[in-house]
């Protein structure tokens, strides 16, 4: 059945009051804007079975693809809202009212060329193509649910890397992709993990051949451009023995009036001596549920670091994970959070340590202004029959004006004595008279503490890599701004 | 061109630290405030600086013929006033050299940034004239450094920002004599025409190394004597006790 004969469930609808006027809001950031919708496949509002045969149709999936995501979605439907330990404000997620698959149907392109000009006009601003240009080895940008431009350089594809979005990853190369998917995070992880399951589309599918070292790092932006409309990418990097990559993935979302969601699945691979690092940087806006499954499987001698920034978003839970499989494996949580009113960040690391010798390291900072709230929860678990096993954590708070509240959950389980945890906790203020030191050297209140705020972030920024850690700054900056007073 | 302090009343809560102060620093003059703990010398200073703790209830600061009082700390700053901390406050992960240039970007128009060669070369050459090492630039501000370093880091920074008006908080305190003649000597070489000083101190030791031109003594939140150099050897000798008596201390 060609593509063309199915016609969506329900046409994309007129363009509200309400998001005219957010439209209209004076910019706020590079990301604070959007273009009119026009989505040639649109799975309608609300989650049934039939959104899910609509959504594998258009993608033209095989069966046990289809059937994969059916029997996800009654698990979806079987779990309860993990508000047992999480927050109540899951409760106003409004799955019915959420759009779970938008496209404009354009296979995914390769030349910049033919990337539409309102697109184009969309990545301009985000500062893509002068780094595409600049130094980026592939770019697999996603606009809404498809991928709208990806391009992997020649040399790249020569060396047998394959970096395609979920759709073709599946379709295409089956055989790389389909032992590892769903491995990591097996759909009944938790209940999001179990919706992105049900209703996955976009994201990034990338294989690093055997010892290949991928000198410049791949990259993603991820926007969220519809009203209503659920983003669920999916992304599955695979190093193969000995190979090197970083991965880069950075979102901004305008603004609207009602909630959206956004429920990644991300899952990593790292075969022996393999060594990947996955950099996020987020920068949702102020209504987004944010619910992202993250984890990584390292084998033997291999490395996942997962270094992420997480800022904005109505309510952020992401525990990036790594399973250290394989002897020597080490596994790395580097992340930033930054909780402004009205917002909460609940954000951790999950170490899991499988095998001998393994080593982990986490070091979270958090910081909450006004009413944020930041949580930190940390998993640590070291089996008692394992010997050799380290892990540092580290997490340190920082509070702007009193109203902030910060929680901090570790849960370290270490059995046997034959290992060695630390784990450390500070939690310090922007005080009063710090910000008048910084204000009678001619610095704004503003200023002043987005300079504060660099400062203590300042020495994971240096972990990111170059460019992004000038995004991050920028970011900060305009975070601190209007959070005055 | 002066700072022009008028019958300036000033609380903080409900008390009343500054009683009426009146007091004239023109450009060119180093003017010296002395006085016991608790007479107000340190709140005068925050006040003209702007801090938000302090609510002027009655008076007026002027400088240059312009009331200050209605500016922000940062506006303040940026039209001149610099203010040597007693205790300066560390910053943790701000370098020091990013630290003064953000203070330094903030006073040029919007969009302009400072030359990077520029700067470097200019705060090298005032951090030797201080006898400061160059790893302080990339260290965190403040952060670790001693007393004495901090006070030098302080004489740097209003180097660095060339300010009208240099009001010095007890900048002398905690500094072994040769930390107190770098420091001196950092104040002396910005001693011009067209710069006013305020300097607060305990002792009179500072002020054989920075010479006033004017003395003043505070108490309870007065100035209740003015005059020469001679003033603070005066005081030195006799103490505060015959300009006032200090009550009994319970």
């Amino acid at each position: 059945m060609e593509i063309e004969d199915i016609s969506p469930i329900s046409a994309a609808p007129e363009i509200d009051q309400e998001t005219a006027d957010a439209i209209a809001i004076d910019e706020r950031s590079k990301g604070d804007f959007k273009y009119p919708e026009d989505h040639k496949y649109d799975a309608g509002v609300g989650l049934t079975e039939d959104t899910i045969r609509y959504i594998s149709k258009v993608k033209k999936e095989k069966d046990w693809i289809l059937e994969f995501r059916l029997k996800a979605l009654e698990v979806f439907f079987a779990k309860a809202m993990p508000t047992n330990w999480a927050t109540e404000d899951l409760n106003n997620i409004e799955f019915d009212k959420i759009r779970y698959y938008l496209a404009n149907g354009q296979r995914p392109t390769r030349s910049w060329d033919e990337v539409p000009d309102d697109i184009k006009e969309t990545f301009e601003r985000l500062g893509i193509p002068q780094q595409e240009r600049a130094f980026l080895a592939g770019v697999e940008a996603q606009f809404d649910s498809e991928a709208a431009y990806s391009n992997v350089k020649e040399d790249l594809e020569k060396d047998g890397v394959i970096f395609v979005n979920s759709t073709e990853g599946l379709r295409e190369h089956e055989e790389i992709f389909r032992p590892y998917f769903g491995k990591v995070i097996p759909t009944g992880d938790n209940k999001f993990s179990a919706l992105n399951s049900a209703v996955f589309s976009g994201g990034s599918f990338i294989y690093i051949p055997k010892g290949l070292k991928v000198k410049q790092p791949l990259q993603a932006y991820f926007r969220i451009n519809s009203e209503n409309f659920g983003q669920f990418e999916r992304t599955l990097i695979i190093a193969d023995e000995g190979s090197e990559v970083m991965y880069m993935e950075g979102c901004t979302a305008p603004k609207f009036e009602t909630a959206t969601l956004h429920s990644a699945v991300v899952e990593l691979v790292a075969l022996k001596g393999a060594k990947i690092q996955y950099v996020t940087v987020q920068n949702w806006s102020a209504n987004v549920f944010n619910l992202v499954t993250k984890r990584g499987l390292a084998h033997e001698d291999a490395e996942i670091r997962w270094i992420d920034c997480n800022i904005g978003s109505r309510l952020t839970m992401k525990y990036p994970g790594v399973i250290m499989k394989g002897e020597r494996a080490r596994g790395e949580v580097i992340s930033i959070a930054l909780a402004n009113d009205g917002q909460h960040q609940d954000t951790g690391a999950k170490m899991i340590h499988a095998a001998n010798n393994t080593t982990s390291n986490v070091v979270s900072k958090s910081i909450s202004v006004g009413k944020g709230i930041s949580t930190y929860r940390g998993q640590v678990h070291i089996p008692k029959h394992l010997k050799g096993c380290k892990n540092n954590t580290e997490c340190d708070a920082l509070l702007i004006n009193s109203n902030s509240q910060t929680d901090t959950y570790p849960a370290i389980t270490v059995r046997g004595n034959q290992h060695v945890t630390q784990h450390e906790a500070s939690v310090s203020q922007v005080s009063q008279e710090m910000l008048f030191y910084m204000q009678q050297r001619g610095l704004s209140e503003t200023q002043a503490m987005s300079l504060a705020v660099n400062g203590f972030v300042n020495d994971l920024v240096s972990e990111f890599p170059m460019e992004y850690s000038v995004e991050l700054k920028r970011l900060i900056d305009l975070e601190m701004e209007g959070s005055v007073g | 061109m002066s700072i022009i302090i008028k019958d300036l009343h000033a609380k903080i809560g409900d008390t009343e630290i500054l009683k009426g102060v009146n007091l004239e620093i023109p450009k060119g003059e180093v003017h010296a405030i002395m006085g016991i703990n608790g007479s107000g010398k340190s709140t005068l200073s925050k006040v003209i600086a702007g801090h938000d703790d302090y609510e002027v209830t009655s008076g007026s600061i002027e400088m240059d013929g312009q009331d200050i009082l209605e500016l922000d700390i940062d506006e303040r700053s940026r039209e001149g006033i610099f203010l040597a901390f007693q205790y300066p406050m560390e910053i943790p992960g701000v370098s020091n050299a990013n630290f003064i240039r953000a203070a330094l970007n903030a006073r040029l128009p919007e969009g302009e940034e400072l030359d990077a060669v520029a700067y470097y070369k200019d705060l090298y050459s005032k951090m030797d004239g201080l006898e400061m090492d160059r790893k302080f630039t990339a260290r965190a501000v403040n952060e670790g450094f001693s007393g004495g370093e901090k006070k030098r880091n302080e004489i740097l920074q209003m180097a660095m920002l060339e300010p009208k008006y240099c009001i010095l908080d007890e900048t002398d305190s905690g500094l072994d004599i040769d930390a107190l003649k770098i420091v001196s000597k950092g104040v002396n070489s910005l001693r011009t025409e067209d710069r006013g000083f305020l300097i607060i101190t305990h002792y009179q030791r500072l002020l054989n190394y920075i010479k006033p031109d004017v003395v003043h003594v505070m108490y309870d939140g007065q100035i209740i004597k003015s005059g020469g150099p001679e003033l603070a050897l005066e005081l030195e000798e006799k103490g505060y006790d015959h300009l006032k008596p200090v009550p009994a201390k319970a």
